[in-house]
Protein backbone atom coordinates (compact mmCIF):
# COMPACT_ATOMS: atom_id res chain seq x y z
CA UNK A 1 0.00 0.00 0.00
CA UNK A 2 2.99 2.29 0.93
CA UNK A 3 4.05 1.79 -2.54
CA UNK A 4 0.88 2.53 -4.23
CA UNK A 5 0.61 5.72 -2.36
CA UNK A 6 4.19 6.39 -3.50
CA UNK A 7 3.90 5.99 -7.10
CA UNK A 8 0.19 8.16 -6.32
CA UNK A 9 2.24 11.10 -5.45
CA UNK A 10 4.83 11.11 -8.08
CA UNK A 11 1.62 10.87 -10.66
CA UNK A 12 0.11 13.93 -8.78
CA UNK A 13 3.43 15.81 -8.76
CA UNK A 14 3.58 15.22 -12.18
CA UNK A 15 -0.18 16.38 -12.83
CA UNK A 16 0.36 19.63 -10.98
CA UNK A 17 3.49 20.17 -12.85
CA UNK A 18 1.15 19.81 -15.89
CA UNK A 19 -1.79 22.13 -15.15
CA UNK A 20 0.99 24.42 -13.91
CA UNK A 21 2.19 24.91 -17.30
CA UNK A 22 -1.33 24.99 -18.84
CA UNK A 23 -2.32 28.27 -17.25
CA UNK A 24 -0.05 30.45 -19.53
CA UNK A 25 -2.21 29.85 -22.14
CA UNK A 26 -4.34 31.94 -20.45
CA UNK A 27 -1.84 35.02 -21.26
CA UNK A 28 -2.60 35.09 -24.74
CA UNK A 29 -4.41 37.53 -27.09
CA UNK A 30 -2.99 41.26 -26.38
CA UNK A 31 1.11 42.50 -27.57
CA UNK A 32 1.16 44.95 -25.01
CA UNK A 33 4.66 45.03 -23.95
CA UNK A 34 7.39 43.46 -26.37
CA UNK A 35 9.96 42.24 -23.41
CA UNK A 36 13.50 44.42 -23.42
CA UNK A 37 14.63 46.71 -25.46
CA UNK A 38 17.91 45.72 -26.40
CA UNK A 39 19.23 48.92 -28.36
CA UNK A 40 22.41 49.84 -28.03
CA UNK A 41 22.47 52.75 -25.49
CA UNK A 42 20.94 50.26 -22.87
CA UNK A 43 24.34 49.19 -21.31
CA UNK A 44 23.00 45.83 -19.80
CA UNK A 45 23.42 43.42 -22.63
CA UNK A 46 19.72 42.26 -24.19
CA UNK A 47 19.10 38.81 -23.79
CA UNK A 48 17.99 36.90 -27.07
CA UNK A 49 17.16 33.18 -27.56
CA UNK A 50 17.43 31.81 -31.13
CA UNK A 51 16.51 28.00 -31.68
CA UNK A 52 18.47 26.47 -34.27
CA UNK A 53 19.54 22.64 -35.71
CA UNK A 54 21.94 20.65 -34.28
CA UNK A 55 23.60 20.43 -37.85
CA UNK A 56 24.05 24.61 -38.31
CA UNK A 57 24.99 24.88 -34.54
CA UNK A 58 27.85 22.32 -34.94
CA UNK A 59 29.35 23.65 -38.09
CA UNK A 60 30.85 25.96 -35.92
CA UNK A 61 29.08 29.26 -37.97
CA UNK A 62 27.38 30.81 -35.38
CA UNK A 63 29.81 30.43 -33.04
CA UNK A 64 31.91 33.06 -36.19
CA UNK A 65 28.82 34.56 -36.93
CA UNK A 66 26.97 36.05 -33.86
CA UNK A 67 29.95 37.75 -32.29
CA UNK A 68 29.67 40.91 -35.09
CA UNK A 69 26.12 40.79 -34.54
CA UNK A 70 26.46 41.06 -30.17
CA UNK A 71 29.00 43.80 -30.44
CA UNK A 72 27.05 45.81 -33.10
CA UNK A 73 23.76 45.76 -30.59
CA UNK A 74 25.22 44.93 -26.96
CA UNK A 75 23.53 41.83 -27.33
CA UNK A 76 23.96 38.20 -25.69
CA UNK A 77 22.37 35.31 -28.30
CA UNK A 78 21.97 32.35 -26.40
CA UNK A 79 21.86 29.64 -29.08
CA UNK A 80 19.73 26.26 -27.90
CA UNK A 81 20.50 23.65 -30.99
CA UNK A 82 17.80 21.04 -30.97
CA UNK A 83 16.26 18.98 -33.90
CA UNK A 84 14.41 20.71 -36.70
CA UNK A 85 11.17 19.31 -34.71
CA UNK A 86 11.83 20.49 -31.59
CA UNK A 87 13.27 23.89 -32.24
CA UNK A 88 10.21 25.09 -34.22
CA UNK A 89 7.75 23.83 -31.04
CA UNK A 90 10.17 25.37 -28.57
CA UNK A 91 9.81 28.66 -31.27
CA UNK A 92 5.73 28.19 -31.12
CA UNK A 93 5.18 27.82 -27.44
CA UNK A 94 7.11 30.98 -26.82
CA UNK A 95 10.45 29.74 -25.34
CA UNK A 96 12.63 31.30 -27.75
CA UNK A 97 12.70 34.68 -29.43
CA UNK A 98 14.07 33.80 -32.80
CA UNK A 99 14.80 30.55 -34.70
CA UNK A 100 16.77 29.38 -37.76
CA UNK A 101 16.33 26.00 -39.73
CA UNK A 102 16.23 24.72 -42.76
CA UNK A 103 13.22 22.83 -43.53
CA UNK A 104 11.53 25.73 -46.07
CA UNK A 105 7.54 24.26 -46.32
CA UNK A 106 7.21 23.40 -42.80
CA UNK A 107 8.43 26.87 -41.99
CA UNK A 108 6.14 28.68 -44.18
CA UNK A 109 3.58 26.25 -42.83
CA UNK A 110 4.07 27.98 -39.32
CA UNK A 111 4.46 31.86 -40.44
CA UNK A 112 0.99 30.67 -42.60
CA UNK A 113 -0.66 29.88 -39.26
CA UNK A 114 0.48 32.44 -37.12
CA UNK A 115 3.58 31.37 -35.23
CA UNK A 116 6.28 33.17 -36.74
CA UNK A 117 6.42 36.16 -38.49
CA UNK A 118 8.85 38.23 -40.84
CA UNK A 119 10.62 34.74 -42.66
CA UNK A 120 13.19 35.46 -44.95
CA UNK A 121 16.04 33.60 -46.67
CA UNK A 122 19.00 33.36 -44.90
CA UNK A 123 21.77 31.05 -47.06
CA UNK A 124 21.80 27.72 -48.22
CA UNK A 125 24.05 24.64 -48.10
CA UNK A 126 24.10 21.54 -49.79
CA UNK A 127 23.33 17.70 -48.89
CA UNK A 128 25.94 14.87 -50.49
CA UNK A 129 25.21 11.16 -50.62
CA UNK A 130 28.15 9.60 -49.17
CA UNK A 131 28.87 5.76 -48.89
CA UNK A 132 31.84 3.28 -48.95
CA UNK A 133 34.84 4.10 -51.10
CA UNK A 134 34.46 0.90 -52.96
CA UNK A 135 30.83 2.06 -54.05
CA UNK A 136 28.93 -1.31 -53.98
CA UNK A 137 25.84 0.28 -55.38
CA UNK A 138 27.79 1.75 -58.44
CA UNK A 139 26.50 5.19 -57.15
CA UNK A 140 29.30 7.35 -58.57
CA UNK A 141 27.82 6.86 -62.03
CA UNK A 142 24.76 8.42 -61.35
CA UNK A 143 23.49 10.88 -63.77
CA UNK A 144 21.37 12.38 -61.05
CA UNK A 145 20.16 12.03 -57.21
CA UNK A 146 16.59 9.88 -58.75
CA UNK A 147 19.11 7.22 -60.17
CA UNK A 148 21.81 7.27 -57.54
CA UNK A 149 19.03 6.75 -54.79
CA UNK A 150 17.22 4.17 -57.18
CA UNK A 151 20.64 2.33 -57.44
CA UNK A 152 21.06 2.30 -53.43
CA UNK A 153 17.86 0.89 -52.97
CA UNK A 154 18.09 -1.79 -55.75
CA UNK A 155 21.81 -3.19 -54.67
CA UNK A 156 20.06 -4.08 -51.62
CA UNK A 157 23.79 -2.48 -49.48
CA UNK A 158 22.08 -0.33 -46.33
CA UNK A 159 21.02 3.39 -46.46
CA UNK A 160 21.04 4.79 -42.65
CA UNK A 161 18.31 7.09 -42.08
CA UNK A 162 18.26 9.81 -39.47
CA UNK A 163 14.58 9.20 -39.05
CA UNK A 164 14.54 12.07 -36.43
CA UNK A 165 12.11 14.44 -38.22
CA UNK A 166 15.05 16.93 -38.61
CA UNK A 167 15.84 18.62 -41.82
CA UNK A 168 17.83 16.06 -42.83
CA UNK A 169 15.46 13.66 -42.36
CA UNK A 170 12.70 15.35 -44.49
CA UNK A 171 15.04 15.84 -47.14
CA UNK A 172 15.66 12.34 -47.14
CA UNK A 173 12.23 11.36 -47.64
CA UNK A 174 11.70 14.33 -50.06
CA UNK A 175 14.15 12.54 -52.40
CA UNK A 176 12.48 9.34 -51.84
CA UNK A 177 9.86 10.62 -52.70
CA UNK A 178 11.31 11.78 -55.85
CA UNK A 179 13.29 9.37 -56.89
CA UNK A 180 10.22 6.62 -56.84
CA UNK A 181 11.43 3.77 -54.93
CA UNK A 182 10.26 2.47 -51.65
CA UNK A 183 12.27 3.30 -49.02
CA UNK A 184 11.65 0.05 -47.13
CA UNK A 185 13.28 -3.21 -46.42
CA UNK A 186 16.01 -4.85 -44.16
CA UNK A 187 18.17 -2.26 -46.14
CA UNK A 188 16.82 0.65 -45.33
CA UNK A 189 18.08 0.99 -41.16
CA UNK A 190 15.88 4.06 -39.63
CA UNK A 191 18.22 5.37 -36.76
CA UNK A 192 16.83 8.07 -34.55
CA UNK A 193 20.15 10.10 -33.88
CA UNK A 194 21.80 12.84 -35.42
CA UNK A 195 23.85 13.44 -38.05
CA UNK A 196 27.72 12.37 -36.71
CA UNK A 197 26.17 9.33 -34.77
CA UNK A 198 24.45 8.57 -38.27
CA UNK A 199 28.11 9.17 -39.85
CA UNK A 200 29.46 7.03 -37.81
CA UNK A 201 26.91 4.13 -38.21
CA UNK A 202 27.25 4.23 -41.96
CA UNK A 203 30.85 3.88 -41.77
CA UNK A 204 30.63 1.38 -39.32
CA UNK A 205 27.96 -0.59 -41.28
CA UNK A 206 29.38 0.30 -44.78
CA UNK A 207 26.25 2.24 -46.05
CA UNK A 208 25.10 5.06 -47.52
CA UNK A 209 23.12 8.00 -46.18
CA UNK A 210 22.64 11.78 -46.75
CA UNK A 211 24.30 14.30 -44.92
CA UNK A 212 24.69 17.90 -45.14
CA UNK A 213 28.46 18.93 -46.47
CA UNK A 214 29.34 20.96 -43.31
CA UNK A 215 29.08 17.86 -41.08
CA UNK A 216 30.58 15.53 -43.23
CA UNK A 217 33.74 17.52 -43.76
CA UNK A 218 34.06 18.20 -40.07
CA UNK A 219 34.02 14.20 -39.04
CA UNK A 220 35.80 13.25 -43.03
CA UNK A 221 39.16 13.04 -41.18
CA UNK A 222 37.33 10.08 -39.09
CA UNK A 223 35.80 8.58 -41.41
CA UNK A 224 36.42 6.08 -44.65
CA UNK A 225 33.22 7.38 -45.94
CA UNK A 226 33.45 9.14 -49.34
CA UNK A 227 31.20 11.31 -51.12
CA UNK A 228 29.28 9.17 -53.71
CA UNK A 229 26.98 11.82 -55.38
CA UNK A 230 26.67 15.79 -54.94
CA UNK A 231 25.95 18.92 -57.00
CA UNK A 232 22.10 17.66 -58.02
CA UNK A 233 19.74 21.30 -57.78
CA UNK A 234 17.20 19.19 -55.50
CA UNK A 235 19.99 18.58 -52.60
CA UNK A 236 20.25 22.43 -52.05
CA UNK A 237 19.25 22.92 -48.52
CA UNK A 238 17.34 26.61 -47.74
CA UNK A 239 18.11 28.01 -44.53
CA UNK A 240 15.50 30.76 -43.08
CA UNK A 241 15.29 33.16 -40.18
CA UNK A 242 12.32 33.85 -38.88
CA UNK A 243 10.64 35.55 -35.35
CA UNK A 244 8.31 34.00 -33.21
CA UNK A 245 4.79 35.61 -33.36
CA UNK A 246 4.82 38.33 -30.63
CA UNK A 247 1.08 38.69 -30.82
CA UNK A 248 1.12 34.74 -29.03
CA UNK A 249 3.70 35.82 -26.73
CA UNK A 250 4.11 38.98 -25.34
CA UNK A 251 7.43 37.66 -23.35
CA UNK A 252 9.20 37.10 -26.81
CA UNK A 253 12.43 39.69 -27.44
CA UNK A 254 10.78 40.65 -31.09
CA UNK A 255 12.67 43.92 -31.17
CA UNK A 256 15.82 41.44 -30.47
CA UNK A 257 14.61 38.89 -32.99
CA UNK A 258 14.06 41.72 -35.62
CA UNK A 259 17.57 43.13 -34.99
CA UNK A 260 19.17 39.55 -35.46
CA UNK A 261 16.76 39.14 -38.64
CA UNK A 262 17.81 42.16 -40.40
CA UNK A 263 21.51 41.46 -39.82
CA UNK A 264 21.61 38.33 -41.12
CA UNK A 265 19.65 39.89 -43.97
CA UNK A 266 22.18 42.84 -44.56
CA UNK A 267 25.23 42.88 -46.69
CA UNK A 268 27.29 42.57 -43.40
CA UNK A 269 25.49 39.65 -42.76
CA UNK A 270 25.87 38.11 -46.26
CA UNK A 271 29.51 38.87 -46.90
CA UNK A 272 30.64 37.15 -43.40
CA UNK A 273 28.51 34.12 -44.01
CA UNK A 274 29.89 33.85 -47.48
CA UNK A 275 33.66 34.17 -46.35
CA UNK A 276 33.01 31.43 -43.20
CA UNK A 277 35.54 28.61 -45.01
CA UNK A 278 36.25 26.49 -42.37
CA UNK A 279 37.36 23.61 -44.22
CA UNK A 280 38.77 25.55 -46.97
CA UNK A 281 35.29 25.97 -49.27
CA UNK A 282 32.28 28.32 -49.14
CA UNK A 283 30.14 25.99 -46.93
CA UNK A 284 26.92 28.39 -46.78
CA UNK A 285 26.24 30.39 -49.83
CA UNK A 286 23.86 33.61 -48.82
CA UNK A 287 20.98 34.27 -50.56
CA UNK A 288 18.81 36.84 -48.61
CA UNK A 289 16.94 39.29 -51.09
CA UNK B 1 -1.27 20.95 -21.48
CA UNK B 2 -3.07 18.47 -19.11
CA UNK B 3 -5.65 17.63 -22.02
CA UNK B 4 -2.04 17.06 -24.52
CA UNK B 5 -1.33 14.41 -21.71
CA UNK B 6 -4.48 13.02 -21.33
CA UNK B 7 -4.55 12.43 -25.64
CA UNK B 8 -1.07 11.26 -25.60
CA UNK B 9 -2.22 8.59 -23.10
CA UNK B 10 -4.96 7.74 -25.26
CA UNK B 11 -2.40 7.74 -28.49
CA UNK B 12 -0.34 5.06 -26.33
CA UNK B 13 -3.40 2.72 -25.81
CA UNK B 14 -4.07 2.22 -28.95
CA UNK B 15 -0.75 2.63 -30.52
CA UNK B 16 0.15 -0.58 -33.07
CA UNK B 17 2.33 -2.92 -32.10
CA UNK B 18 5.55 -0.96 -32.29
CA UNK B 19 5.44 0.55 -28.67
CA UNK B 20 4.83 -3.14 -27.21
CA UNK B 21 7.93 -4.29 -29.39
CA UNK B 22 9.87 -1.44 -27.58
CA UNK B 23 8.62 -1.88 -23.84
CA UNK B 24 9.53 -5.52 -24.86
CA UNK B 25 13.07 -4.78 -26.01
CA UNK B 26 13.74 -2.85 -23.00
CA UNK B 27 13.07 -5.91 -20.50
CA UNK B 28 14.46 -7.66 -22.85
CA UNK B 29 18.09 -5.66 -22.78
CA UNK B 30 17.74 -4.73 -19.03
CA UNK B 31 16.81 -7.64 -18.18
CA UNK B 32 19.71 -9.60 -19.31
CA UNK B 33 22.46 -7.54 -17.97
CA UNK B 34 21.19 -7.41 -14.84
CA UNK B 35 20.88 -11.22 -14.69
CA UNK B 36 24.24 -11.35 -15.61
CA UNK B 37 25.75 -8.94 -13.63
CA UNK B 38 23.71 -10.81 -10.69
CA UNK B 39 25.23 -13.76 -11.30
CA UNK B 40 28.80 -12.25 -11.63
CA UNK B 41 28.17 -9.73 -9.27
CA UNK B 42 26.52 -11.37 -5.72
CA UNK B 43 29.39 -13.87 -5.60
CA UNK B 44 32.08 -11.18 -5.97
CA UNK B 45 30.40 -9.06 -3.56
CA UNK B 46 30.03 -11.64 -1.30
CA UNK B 47 33.72 -12.44 -1.56
CA UNK B 48 34.43 -9.02 -1.35
CA UNK B 49 32.11 -8.19 1.93
CA UNK B 50 33.58 -11.79 4.08
CA UNK B 51 37.37 -10.13 3.39
CA UNK B 52 39.10 -8.21 6.05
CA UNK B 53 37.99 -4.29 5.72
CA UNK B 54 42.10 -3.42 5.46
CA UNK B 55 42.83 -5.92 3.12
CA UNK B 56 40.52 -4.87 0.47
CA UNK B 57 40.15 -1.07 0.88
CA UNK B 58 41.54 -0.28 -2.20
CA UNK B 59 39.19 -2.64 -4.48
CA UNK B 60 36.34 -1.45 -2.58
CA UNK B 61 37.21 2.13 -3.38
CA UNK B 62 37.41 1.08 -6.98
CA UNK B 63 34.27 -0.71 -7.10
CA UNK B 64 32.48 2.62 -5.06
CA UNK B 65 33.85 4.75 -7.83
CA UNK B 66 33.11 2.23 -10.95
CA UNK B 67 29.12 2.29 -9.83
CA UNK B 68 29.57 6.59 -10.19
CA UNK B 69 30.88 5.71 -14.07
CA UNK B 70 28.81 7.34 -16.23
CA UNK B 71 26.84 5.21 -18.73
CA UNK B 72 28.05 7.47 -21.88
CA UNK B 73 31.38 6.39 -20.93
CA UNK B 74 30.52 2.94 -20.37
CA UNK B 75 28.92 3.42 -23.96
CA UNK B 76 32.19 4.64 -25.66
CA UNK B 77 34.30 1.92 -23.50
CA UNK B 78 31.92 -1.04 -25.21
CA UNK B 79 31.91 0.65 -28.45
CA UNK B 80 35.45 0.89 -28.40
CA UNK B 81 35.64 -2.69 -28.12
CA UNK B 82 32.97 -3.44 -30.59
CA UNK B 83 33.62 -1.52 -33.60
CA UNK B 84 34.99 -3.04 -36.89
CA UNK B 85 38.66 -1.58 -35.99
CA UNK B 86 37.89 -2.70 -32.42
CA UNK B 87 39.24 -5.74 -30.57
CA UNK B 88 35.89 -7.66 -30.97
CA UNK B 89 35.10 -6.25 -34.13
CA UNK B 90 34.83 -9.22 -36.03
CA UNK B 91 31.79 -10.31 -34.10
CA UNK B 92 29.80 -7.66 -35.43
CA UNK B 93 28.33 -6.61 -32.27
CA UNK B 94 27.85 -3.52 -33.10
CA UNK B 95 24.11 -1.87 -33.19
CA UNK B 96 22.58 -4.98 -31.84
CA UNK B 97 20.78 -6.00 -28.92
CA UNK B 98 23.75 -7.82 -27.62
CA UNK B 99 26.49 -4.61 -27.56
CA UNK B 100 23.67 -2.91 -25.15
CA UNK B 101 23.45 -5.97 -22.54
CA UNK B 102 27.17 -5.88 -22.50
CA UNK B 103 27.08 -1.62 -21.94
CA UNK B 104 24.37 -2.46 -19.42
CA UNK B 105 26.31 -5.14 -17.50
CA UNK B 106 29.10 -2.88 -17.47
CA UNK B 107 27.24 -0.63 -14.97
CA UNK B 108 25.00 -2.69 -13.38
CA UNK B 109 27.75 -5.16 -12.42
CA UNK B 110 29.63 -2.29 -9.82
CA UNK B 111 26.28 -1.61 -8.33
CA UNK B 112 25.53 -4.94 -7.74
CA UNK B 113 29.02 -5.78 -6.34
CA UNK B 114 29.51 -2.67 -4.30
CA UNK B 115 26.09 -3.18 -2.43
CA UNK B 116 26.18 -7.22 -2.26
CA UNK B 117 29.23 -6.43 -0.17
CA UNK B 118 28.10 -3.53 1.86
CA UNK B 119 25.01 -5.80 2.83
CA UNK B 120 27.05 -9.25 3.38
CA UNK B 121 29.54 -7.20 5.66
CA UNK B 122 27.25 -5.68 7.67
CA UNK B 123 24.69 -9.16 7.97
CA UNK B 124 27.51 -11.54 7.67
CA UNK B 125 29.88 -10.74 10.53
CA UNK B 126 27.86 -12.54 13.38
CA UNK B 127 26.29 -15.07 11.37
CA UNK B 128 30.06 -16.07 10.28
CA UNK B 129 31.43 -15.95 13.79
CA UNK B 130 28.83 -18.07 15.16
CA UNK B 131 28.89 -20.60 12.70
CA UNK B 132 32.49 -20.99 12.81
CA UNK B 133 32.92 -21.76 16.21
CA UNK B 134 29.80 -24.07 15.53
CA UNK B 135 32.32 -26.20 13.40
CA UNK B 136 30.10 -25.83 10.13
CA UNK B 137 31.62 -26.10 7.00
CA UNK B 138 32.39 -23.55 4.21
CA UNK B 139 29.64 -23.92 1.64
CA UNK B 140 26.99 -23.98 4.37
CA UNK B 141 28.49 -20.22 5.44
CA UNK B 142 28.56 -18.91 2.67
CA UNK B 143 24.56 -19.89 2.13
CA UNK B 144 24.00 -18.92 5.50
CA UNK B 145 25.24 -15.68 4.76
CA UNK B 146 23.75 -14.62 1.28
CA UNK B 147 20.50 -15.59 3.02
CA UNK B 148 20.89 -13.52 5.80
CA UNK B 149 21.92 -10.39 3.26
CA UNK B 150 19.36 -11.50 0.80
CA UNK B 151 17.14 -8.18 1.51
CA UNK B 152 20.01 -6.26 0.90
CA UNK B 153 21.12 -8.13 -1.85
CA UNK B 154 17.94 -7.95 -3.58
CA UNK B 155 18.24 -4.08 -3.33
CA UNK B 156 21.80 -4.00 -5.10
CA UNK B 157 19.43 -5.89 -8.23
CA UNK B 158 17.18 -3.43 -8.09
CA UNK B 159 19.03 -1.06 -7.68
CA UNK B 160 20.97 -2.04 -10.67
CA UNK B 161 18.30 -2.44 -12.88
CA UNK B 162 16.99 1.33 -12.10
CA UNK B 163 19.93 2.80 -12.84
CA UNK B 164 20.23 0.47 -16.73
CA UNK B 165 16.79 0.75 -17.38
CA UNK B 166 16.56 4.45 -16.85
CA UNK B 167 20.13 5.13 -18.78
CA UNK B 168 20.20 6.62 -22.53
CA UNK B 169 23.72 7.20 -23.25
CA UNK B 170 25.15 3.88 -23.44
CA UNK B 171 22.25 2.31 -25.26
CA UNK B 172 22.04 5.29 -27.43
CA UNK B 173 25.64 4.95 -28.90
CA UNK B 174 26.37 1.25 -28.60
CA UNK B 175 22.99 0.37 -29.91
CA UNK B 176 21.74 3.43 -32.22
CA UNK B 177 18.33 3.60 -31.75
CA UNK B 178 17.41 1.59 -35.16
CA UNK B 179 13.31 1.31 -35.35
CA UNK B 180 12.32 -2.42 -35.05
CA UNK B 181 15.66 -3.57 -33.75
CA UNK B 182 17.61 -1.64 -31.04
CA UNK B 183 15.72 0.76 -30.11
CA UNK B 184 14.03 0.90 -26.23
CA UNK B 185 12.44 3.34 -24.16
CA UNK B 186 15.07 6.01 -23.11
CA UNK B 187 15.70 6.24 -26.53
CA UNK B 188 12.52 6.57 -27.99
CA UNK B 189 11.89 9.13 -25.46
CA UNK B 190 15.17 11.03 -26.72
CA UNK B 191 14.33 10.94 -30.05
CA UNK B 192 10.57 12.02 -29.52
CA UNK B 193 11.68 15.28 -27.58
CA UNK B 194 14.02 16.03 -30.16
CA UNK B 195 11.18 16.11 -32.69
CA UNK B 196 9.17 18.16 -29.99
CA UNK B 197 6.33 15.67 -29.22
CA UNK B 198 6.79 16.60 -25.81
CA UNK B 199 3.18 15.33 -24.34
CA UNK B 200 4.04 11.67 -26.22
CA UNK B 201 7.67 11.73 -24.95
CA UNK B 202 6.09 12.43 -21.07
CA UNK B 203 3.75 9.54 -21.63
CA UNK B 204 6.29 7.18 -22.29
CA UNK B 205 8.05 8.47 -19.10
CA UNK B 206 5.44 7.59 -17.14
CA UNK B 207 5.49 3.92 -19.24
CA UNK B 208 8.67 3.39 -18.21
CA UNK B 209 7.99 3.72 -14.94
CA UNK B 210 5.23 1.42 -14.54
CA UNK B 211 7.47 -1.40 -16.35
CA UNK B 212 9.79 -0.30 -13.55
CA UNK B 213 7.38 -0.58 -10.35
CA UNK B 214 6.19 -4.17 -11.63
CA UNK B 215 9.91 -5.16 -12.32
CA UNK B 216 9.85 -3.95 -8.39
CA UNK B 217 6.64 -5.63 -6.88
CA UNK B 218 7.70 -8.86 -8.63
CA UNK B 219 10.88 -9.06 -6.93
CA UNK B 220 9.36 -7.84 -3.62
CA UNK B 221 6.76 -10.56 -3.99
CA UNK B 222 9.87 -13.19 -4.55
CA UNK B 223 11.66 -11.76 -1.28
CA UNK B 224 8.55 -12.04 0.74
CA UNK B 225 7.56 -15.51 -0.60
CA UNK B 226 10.78 -16.60 0.54
CA UNK B 227 10.77 -14.56 4.24
CA UNK B 228 7.59 -16.44 5.02
CA UNK B 229 9.73 -19.66 5.88
CA UNK B 230 11.23 -18.74 8.42
CA UNK B 231 9.38 -15.40 9.85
Amino acid sequence: MKRFLSILMVFLMLVTFATGCGTTDGDNGDAGDNGDNGDAVVEEPGRLILVTTTSTYDSGLLDYLLPFFEEEHNYEVDVVSLGTGAALEQGQNGDADVALVHAKATELEMVEAGHFVDRIDVMYNDFVVVGPAEDPAGVKESADIKEAFAKIAESGSEFISRGDDSGTHKKELELWTLSEVANEGDWYVNAGVGMGDTLVMADEKLGYTLTDRATYLSMAETLELEIVFEGDESLFNQYGIMAVNPENWPDVNYDGAKLLIEFMGSEEGQNLISEFKPYGDTLFFPNAE
Amino acid sequence: MLLEFWDAIKLLSNLDSGLAEIVLLTIYVSGSAVLLAALLGIPAGTWLGMQKQGKVKGLTRLVYTLMGLPPVVGGLIIYLLIRRQGLLGTFGFLYTPTAMIMAQFLLATPIVIGMTSVAVRSKGKNIHETLVSLGARKGLILRSIIWEARYGILGAVIAGFGRVVAEVGAVMMVGGNIEGKTRVMTTTIVLETRKGNFDFALALGLILLIVSFIFNVILYQIQQGGASDDE
